[in-house]
């Protein structure tokens, strides 16, 4: 999943689906500077690592992303951040004192 | 929201000499007493250790091991490990591992500490699942205690 998050146009796909909410491919490539299937082959790179999915709105397809997946990387992320923190402060206690 | 799940990047002043900063990360006895874990070895280039945990208290059967990358004088120290390495029935050894780096800055009445560590995107899903049962066993917890222990001695 996290392989899934580490191109830059990936991400930045991600983060417009952050900002934006859910978008079909023409409203992702619109502005990008990538081609429209450079974009469709990053969202089903996507939706295989169950970062985002899609619906049929008509003839088209509309991406969102798939939160809890999202915040599950996120918190696996963040418990080792919090460990980092507190390492830090007993490091901070042995050194300052 | 953020996205980047890749790097953890911590950064802090220290109130203490440059000096004393880097033998508290760059001496295996001292690193251990503030991160809880007794190691075998002293911290050399290229060198392999194992460390035990001693703190929290009950979890001495824990081993993991770390390997040194480089080490720069009161500048720079790093190794690799594997994070959350902490189930004595599963064998890692296999696995990627992530780059944890120390660097040190000079600065005026003491020095900058930057910690990164990085990689977590090649650290397979199921480990990640595993890590997640392990926090909710109460992992943070014990984190937790080892902060009032500390405060209170």
């Amino acid at each position: 999943m996290f392989a899934a998050l580490g191109d830059p146009t990936r991400l930045a796909v991600v983060l417009r689906l952050c900002a934006d909410g859910p978008q079909s491919i023409a409203q992702l490539s619109d502005g990008a500077h990538v081609t429209r299937q450079a974009i469709t082959k990053h969202l089903t790179a996507l939706a295989d690592a169950g970062l985002v999915r899609d619906s049929r709105h008509g003839r088209e397809r509309i991406f969102e992303l798939e939160p809890r997946r999202l915040a599950a990387a996120r918190s696996w992320i963040d418990q080792i951040s919090l460990e980092w923190d507190e390492a830090i402060e007993r490091l901070r206690r042995f050194v300052e004192d | 929201m953020g996205c980047m799940t890749d790097t953890i990047e911590k950064r802090t002043f220290l109130r203490a000499p440059r000096g004393k900063v880097w033998r508290a990360i760059s001496d295996s006895k001292q690193f251990g007493t503030w991160f809880g874990v007794a190691f075998d070895a002293p911290f050399t280039a290229g060198a392999s250790l194992r460390g035990t945990i001693t703190d929290p208290p009950g979890y001495s059967h824990l081993v993991f091991e770390i390997a040194v990358v480089a080490l720069e004088p009161e500048r720079y120290f790093a190794y690799r490990w594997h994070p959350y390495a902490i189930d004595p029935n599963v064998d890692y050894s296999n696995e990627p591992t992530t780059l944890v780096e120390f660097e040190l800055a000079e600065s005026d009445g003491g020095c900058q500490l930057t910690i990164r560590e990085t990689g977590f995107d090649k650290i397979p899903e199921a480990r990640r699942a595993e890590a997640r049962r392990m926090n909710d066993a109460g992992w943070s917890e014990q984190a937790q205690r080892i902060e009032k222990y500390l405060a209170s001695s």
